[in-house]
């Protein structure tokens, strides 16, 4: 863990997967002007000269392409009345914890530091916030939070990323003894090895990081769940759909309201995959306004999933309605599941063209449960492609860590280009050791005694 | 029986020793440099050379802070020459071929002429205590000295014992005696006390040599000097040449191996890893062919030559006949054998960083006692134990370099914090702020606090404050030069191996591109020319690695805050909520002055660190200071 750094640290402060709302955390000098740099607020409202303690309604957008994540409220606290006695920005989001974490992503890529654990009640211990008896309190919760960690690393997920990261950092530790011992021994008989290779070294630990920074978002998928609306038209047997699925695993997680009045979210797992469903209100013409408002949520919801289960009913044949809703499901992938298997099929329903982002059809009956098993293993094969594999156990599934690997890809890139333009040892040395300490604060070893160990195991040093 | 009370007692005048004395005397105390035998004082009992990769930067360090190492080796020196050149030059470093004899005959002259310094030649047998602290030393004839600062600077010489393959005998060096007695009272006062060894290789008859067979290795043209005080060092210098070993003198070795006193256990110590024996290098690296031979001249009116390479303590005999075996030596005549010596040094995790023993109030070490190996890292300790013996008597603040100020604070930093498992030796890559911790701007880093303690006069001072304000002047102002692109200057480029310009651009610029050196930009910008050499190097590398030298400050700062947290000395770990039994121990032991030093303890964990910085700020609550 970084140690009274004086810089803005940002966290979800709201577990995952709990509650509507949603709140990220900010805390330090550049809190107010971080926040800024990914927040619109209503009518051109600004942060920066607010008054602590006010809240200020807007929209969080990406400011590399411009696109709005959520509708948010902001809340400014200004140091020294706050918990960290540092600035406080707080955004309450009600997007759920997909919006949480780009949210946080958001503001990591505007400057701020994903938080270790703790660390925020750190900075409230150290800035004087807490009292005597809470003192040791603070002690024994970043104990149990270092020791949970040290268990969860024995443990599959983590264990795996520990290995991962410690064979890359065995092979950036041993360009470091070439270009280490290249400055320090290069009055000495020993041959470092030749500049294509050392590149070619920097190369492969570049590609293995990034490949393990890109498992951060499967990591995410399998913490936070998949957005899975069920649409279509009324009495299809959507809700009787998501009951089958309900009933089949047994494997409820949290059964929260949605953040809206008229859409259920249930969190599913199927197959290992976890899901979070919206049950949505069938969509058709209707003149009747609170009808209207429901179908409008659906289509809103049929927009922003990340997966659409198209639910049509199979007796009956297919009718313009059910064509059109095809169209504007827009969703890559979505799957067309053919309820009422348990009646005989209508002829119009074998011949129905899928457009291109429908990835599968299967036919289940809800009512019997015939089929549910054939619809989970479509969503499972789309989402891990037949191979979440699991024993590839290197997952980040932290944020903390996916900036920390993000920053030591960086690095190492940075050395390999270096070399390339023929920069000193010394230089590319200090780059590669900043990608150590960052891996070394997932791993939590440092290596700099390794490199002269390595060094003398490898060449003959001593005239 | 007799008796004398002196501000700082110094024992021993090696290295570490003169330095300890000079600064100590140099800051007003009135200080005794006690020492086995007058006749040896600041000698070099193994490689005539001071200097090299890391070490060079201790030298350029010693001086700035008013040390004498660098004014002696320009003094003594018989060929220089910068190491790394084709490295950055950010790591180049200077090592110095020396005469020994002059280095010695130089250094104690020095002593000689400085006033409040007494020399005397005594072995110490015992460390008198009162109260707990230091009070003074018992010599073997009897007599007393009282002091309340007692630094011990012995080298080599604790409880002493050469090794010659199955020979084995009392010694501190050579023909030299050990200091028996001293360890014992060491021990007595709480202090720990291990073992290492070290070895030297035999020297040889110069006339006896075939340099037809060998490369010479020369210095450079134009010799950069180690003190900034040094005006010229244009004089004649001496090659060293360059053999190296046969298959036959492998075969030797071989042979022989069962009698190699690593071998037999005649030597049980550790010995550096960076200097090993040839017995040692062709047992750990038998695919290697062949291992060079630096064959050094040890000065001007000897006919010795050092064999650097052939470090050794094999039976003489076998010694004549690894030698007769390699390249150009057939008919060397050994003047003096190879040998290994074994001795007793204190670990050094029990110091301050002001090498104040933590069992002691008063006794300081310093030097190869404390478990390193090499004239500039004893030198280097000298000088800091020396100037905070007189700061205690004087009732002042401690001195302490950190790691972001100088290899000197690395050093001492290293030893008191991580403690030692074989000789220690400076290596540029102990030191993380190495593009900021340069041999060219050591004078820039240090001069001012040499200046406050009292070792650097106020001419020198006003002279390197110049320095800085000039470099750091044309520094910026290669920022604000631009040039338009001709084609004078893209034929340049391209020759360089770098692409053309085709608008206007920066010296800066054009600076930062790997291919070119300020040597290539000097016409575009004359403001370049009146600056020195070494000048010219600060300059390059602050421009040059800007970015990189901005990232390491912004490094440093975050260092300095761990680093300013201190912990009180009499902290009660065993007491402490929240750490770890291991952290426990090694923080019982080391007691760390600041957070940051606690955070380098082996075996303490950022979650030992958070519950201490708790500990630390709950105290802080309760006492209001």
């Amino acid at each position: 863990m970084a140690i009274i750094v004086n810089d803005t640290i940002a966290a979800i402060s709201t577990a995952a997967g709990q509650g509507g709302i949603g709140i990220i955390r900010l805390s330090g000098p550049a809190a107010i002007d971080i926040a800024e740099k990914i927040f619109k607020g209503n009518k051109g409202a600004r942060l920066a000269g607010r008054k602590s303690h006010t809240l200020l309604l807007g929209t969080t957008y990406d400011p590399a392409d411009g696109t709005d994540v959520d509708e948010v409220l902001v809340s400014v606290m200004r140091a020294p009345g706050t918990y960290t006695r540092e600035d406080i920005v707080e955004i309450n989001c009600h997007g759920g914890v997909v919006a949480m974490q780009k949210i946080l992503t958001l503001v990591c890529a505007a400057g701020a530091r994903a938080a270790a654990p703790g660390e925020f009640t750190m900075r409230a211990y150290l800035n004087g916030r807490l009292d005597l008896a809470q003192a040791e309190a603070v002690i024994d919760i970043i104990n149990s939070q270092t020791e949970a960690q040290l268990k969860v690393a024995v443990n599959q997920l983590e264990g795996g990323l520990s290995q991962k990261i410690g064979r890359i950092s065995d092979a950036l530790v041993a360009v470091l003894a070439q270009l280490e011992a290249a400055v320090d021994f290069s009055d000495e008989d020993i041959e470092v090895l030749p500049v294509d290779e050392i590149s070619r070294m920097l190369q492969e630990a570049h590609g293995e990081l990034k490949a393990l920074g890109e498992t951060s978002s499967r990591g995410r998928i399998l913490r936070e769940g998949i957005d899975t609306a069920i649409v279509g038209l009324p009495n299809v047997g959507k809700s009787s759909l998501l009951n089958a699925l309900l009933r089949e695993e047994r494997a409820i997680v949290t059964a929260v309201p949605g953040t809206t009045r008229d859409v259920i979210e249930e969190s599913i797992s199927v197959k290992g995959v976890p899901l979070r469903v919206k049950d949505t209100a069938g969509i058709r013409h209707s003149v009747d306004q609170v009808e209207i408002i429901g179908v409008e949520l659906s289509r809103k919801t049929i927009k922003t999933a990340t997966l659409v289960l198209c639910v049509i009913d199979g007796s009956l044949p297919i009718s313009q309605e059910d064509l059109e809703l095809l169209r504007e499901i827009k969703s890559d992938p979505a799957v067309l599941v053919i309820n009422k298997a348990d009646l005989t099929e209508h002829e119009s329903v074998a011949g129905l063209e899928l457009p291109m982002n429908f990835k599968a059809r299967v036919r289940v009956s809800a009512l019997t449960g015939g089929g549910i098993e054939d619809l989970e293993k479509s969503i499972e094969t789309l989402f891990f492609a037949g191979n979440i594999d699991m024993s590839d156990k290197a997952l980040i599934t932290n944020a903390r860590h996916a900036q920390l690997i993000e920053r030591a890809t960086r690095a190492t890139q940075e050395a390999f280009e270096l070399i390339e333009a023929s920069m000193p040892e010394e230089v590319v040395s200090t780059v590669l050791k900043d990608a150590l300490s960052d891996l070394g604060e997932i791993t939590g070893e440092t290596v700099s005694e390794d490199i002269l160990g390595r060094i003398f195991s490898q060449f003959c040093i001593g005239k | 029986m007799g008796k004398q009370a002196y501000e700082v007692i110094v024992i021993g005048a090696g290295h570490a020793g003169c330095e300890a004395a000079l600064a100590s005397a140099r800051m007003g105390c009135l200080t005794l440099l006690l020492t086995i035998s007058l006749d040896k004082i600041a000698l070099m009992p193994c490689n005539p050379a001071i200097g090299g990769i890391g070490k060079g930067q201790l030298v350029r360090e010693i001086d700035a802070l008013g040390g004498e190492m660098g004014k002696n080796t320009d003094f003594a020196a018989i060929q220089l020459k910068v190491l790394n050149r084709r490295k950055g030059p950010a790591v180049q470093a200077l090592r110095a071929q020396t005469d020994k004899k002059v280095y010695e005959d130089r250094m104690k002259r020095v002593l000689w002429a400085q006033d409040n310094l007494s020399i005397r030649q005594g072995s110490v047998t015992e460390i008198l205590l009162r109260g707990g602290e230091v009070d003074g030393v018992r010599l073997a004839c009897g007599f007393t000295c009282y002091s309340r600062s007692i630094i011990i600077a012995t080298g080599t010489f604790l409880q002493g014992q050469i090794v010659i393959g199955d020979i084995i005998r009392p010694a501190g060096r050579m023909g030299e005696l050990p200091s028996l007695g001293l360890s014992d009272s060491l021990v007595r006062a709480g202090i720990n006390i291990g073992r290492f060894q070290s070895a030297t290789p035999p020297r040889v008859d110069a006339r006896s040599l075939d340099y037809s067979k060998m490369t010479p290795q020369l210095g450079d043209d134009e010799p950069r000097p180690f003190s900034h005080t040094t005006q010229t060092t244009q004089r004649k210098q001496a090659p060293c040449y360059l053999t190296y070993t046969s298959k036959d003198t492998h075969r030797v070795v071989e042979e022989n191996l069962h009698l190699s006193p690593i071998k037999t256990g005649a030597v049980t110590g550790h010995g550096p890893r960076n200097c090993p024996s040839i017995d040692r290098k062709i047992m750990n690296f038998p695919e290697k062919e062949r291992h060079p031979v630096f064959v050094e001249p040890e000065g001007w009116h000897t006919t010795e030559m050092y064999l650097q390479g052939l470090t050794t303590s094999l039976p003489v005999a076998v010694q004549e006949k690894i030698i007769r075996n390699t390249p150009g030596l057939e008919n060397a005549r050994i003047m003096r054998p190879g040998y290994a010596v074994a001795y007793d040094f204190i670990y050094p995790d029990q110091l301050y960083p002001t090498l104040e023993t933590k069992a002691v109030p008063g006794l300081y070490t310093a030097g190869q006692i404390n478990g390193t190996s090499g004239y500039e890292e004893a030198a280097a300790q000298g000088l800091i134990a020396g100037i905070n013996a007189a700061l205690r008597v004087q009732g002042k603040e401690p001195f302490v370099l950190d790691r972001s100020q100088a290899y000197i604070g690395v050093l001492i930093d290293d030893l008191v914090t991580k403690g030692v498992d074989e000789p220690y030796r400076m290596f540029t890559s102990r030191a993380e702020y190495r593009l900021l911790l340069r041999s060219d701007n050591a004078d820039i880093r240090l001069s001012g606090l040499g200046f406050e303690l009292g070792l650097i006069d106020g001419e020198r001072h006003r002279r390197i404050k110049e320095k800085e304000r000039l470099v750091a002047e044309v520094a910026g102002s290669l920022e604000s030069t631009i040039i338009q692109p001709t084609d004078a200057l893209n034929d340049l480029l391209v020759g360089a191996g770098t692409s053309v310009v085709n608008r206007s651009i920066s010296v800066a610029e054009l600076l930062r591109r790997p291919q070119i050196a300020v040597a290539d930009i000097e016409w575009l910008a004359p403001q370049l020319k009146q600056l020195t050499e070494e000048e010219r190097l600060v300059v390059e590398v602050d421009v040059k690695y800007a970015g990189y030298v901005r990232r390491q400050l912004s490094q440093v700062k975050q260092f300095k805050r761990l680093e300013a947290r201190h912990i009180p000395a009499e902290l009660d770990y065993t007491q402490l909520h929240g750490l770890s039994i291991q952290a426990r121990e090694k923080l019982t032991q080391v007691r760390p002055r600041s957070l940051g030093q606690a955070s380098r303890v082996s075996g303490v964990t950022p979650a030992d660190i958070n519950a201490l910085l708790v500990h630390l700020e709950q105290s802080k609550a309760r006492s209001p200071v």
